[in-house]
């Protein structure tokens, strides 16, 4: 009787400490993984609209995999199957692989919506003034095809944001995972789902509002 | 000078330009006309390089416009050019779009890129829109924005794509105007127009496009009171 006292204990001040740590490490994990998935999904975006036959027949198909599989099946195959060609990768930077590439594989199509948005005429204007390709592509493209997906990648943002979740199944001791560790313990899962629930609103609240404040500003 | 010599675009198979000849010497004003899918859009887009050409040259002041070697960006800044979809920049106020390409391009100091700004805006009337975003400018105040725009760059040449043809009726006579001022101001002007009062009145010459070809180029006199070309009066007869 003692014994099972001691290894189902409440929930404690300590678990919330635990909880946080947890938590930070989800924010870690995707801030990593959205930001250089989004740097390098804007490159496939580019690629995949300007790279026309090129970019069909080589990562295109690729980005569509990643896309449609679901993402725990990369994760675990990932990890299981890294090791076989030399790489010994732990759960965090193997989930951070995989989040990296499914961020990179959907913002990529966004990107490419949004060069699509900008539209022919507004670049040859660009183009006109004298401004080169890049130039076009850094001061007319970006800001205004940016401005008009933003919306969709931030949805992509805070979806990888949730679905970093999924890593815990590598054993990395993220939000999720922390959760299910004081739940067995515990025998207390609606106030530790309850609290885990609060922790991720927490991180993607401060997002949403950030991003419609821009949205806003630019609608003026 | 622009000179176009035995100038030939397809697009795939379709034969768009068919051998054109014409000089537009510094100070002219030359309009040209003509149907639908005649050639004459595609004809300003080889004159300043944003369509490659299959046949013959255009030299912009002796450079090859098409020539491997070419400075393309830098000649571009000769050749201003006006579009019918007027295509500010929708994040930048009017001041900031005029002042973008000064930057980048000619890159120009703030202060200096700020002073032409607005010395080209009060040019075309907008002197007290300079903070205002292209979304609160009417399509006439926007074309004259897309105009002060081109000035900016202190182009020798000026090209004008159908300005006032996506403008509500009401609108059109504002931008006709700065486009007078420009002429009378001296700047030599190719304008594709279906405003035949406008090429009738401020045009040196008129040129008739039909179907890829240079049917006919003379004073507007000749064009609208005497044509040689029986589609040229066919032409001027429906328009009218
Ligand atoms: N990018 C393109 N690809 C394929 N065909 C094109 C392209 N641009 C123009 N064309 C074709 O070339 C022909 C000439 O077009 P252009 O736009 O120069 O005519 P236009 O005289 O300016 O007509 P409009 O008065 O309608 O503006 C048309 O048949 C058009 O369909
Ligand atoms: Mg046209």
């Amino acid at each position: 009787m003692e014994t099972t006292q001691s290894f189902f204990s409440g929930f404690t001040p300590y678990d919330l400490l635990f909880l946080g740590e947890a938590a930070l490490r989800t924010l870690w994990i995707s801030v990593l993984s959205i930001s250089i998935g989004t740097v390098l999904g804007a490159i496939f975006g580019w690629i995949l609209y300007e790279g026309r036959w090129i970019a069909t027949l080589t990562i295109a198909p690729v980005l569509d995999i990643f896309r449609s599989v679901p993402l725990i099946i990369q994760l675990v195959l990932f990890y299981n199957f890294a090791p076989i060609v030399g790489l010994n990768l732990d759960p965090f930077a193997s989930g951070l692989v995989i989040l990296t590439i499914y961020t990179a594989a959907l913002v990529a199509n966004v990107a490419r919506g949004g060069i699509e948005a900008v539209g022919l005429p507004m670049r040859r204007a660009a183009r006109s003034l004298g401004m080169s390709y890049w130039q076009d592509l850094r001061h007319v493209v970006l800001p205004i095809g940016g401005r008009a997906v933003f919306p969709s990648w931030v949805g992509v943002a805070l979806g990888v944001m949730k679905d970093s979740a999924l890593v815990s199944v590598l054993g990395y001791v993220e939000l999720l995972k922390a959760s299910q560790i004081l739940i067995t313990r515990t025998q207390e899962p609606f106030l530790i789902l309850t609290v885990a629930g609060a922790f991720y609103f927490a991180l993607s609240y401060p997002l949403s509002r950030y991003a419609s404040h821009l949205e806003n500003r630019w609608a003026q | 000078m622009i000179s176009i010599r035995d100038l030939h675009k397809y697009f795939g198979s379709l034969h768009v330009l068919k051998g054109i000849n014409l000089d537009v010497e510094k100070g002219e004003v030359l309009s040209v006309i003509g149907a639908s899918g005649s050639g004459k859009s595609t004809l300003l887009y080889c004159i300043n390089g944003l369509e490659p050409i299959q046949g013959g040259s255009v030299t912009v002041d002796g450079t090859d416009v098409h020539a491997k070697g070419t400075d393309i960006n830098k000649l571009r800044t000769k050749l201003g050019m006006v579009f019918q979809q007027w295509n500010s920049f929708p994040h930048l106020t009017a001041q900031q779009n005029v002042e973008l390409a000064l930057k980048i391009v000619k890159k120009l100091p703030r202060d200096q890129a700020r002073e032409i700004a607005f010395r080209q805006l009060r040019h075309v009337g907008l002197g007290d829109k300079l903070d205002v975003y292209p979304s609160a400018l009417s399509g006439g105040q926007q074309q004259r924005l897309a105009i002060a725009r081109a000035l900016a760059m202190e182009p020798t040449y000026m090209l004008f794509d159908e300005a006032t043809s996506a403008l509500d009726p009401e609108l059109v006579g504002e931008v006709l105007d700065t486009m007078r001022l420009l002429a009378e101001e001296g700047m030599t002007m190719i304008c594709v127009t279906h405003e035949m009062g406008f090429a009738r009145d401020v045009s040196d010459r008129v040129a008739y496009f039909h179907k890829g070809v240079m049917e006919e180029i003379g004073p507007p006199s000749q064009i609208f009171g005497n044509a040689l070309s029986e589609h040229t009066r066919k032409f001027l007869a429906n328009v009218r």
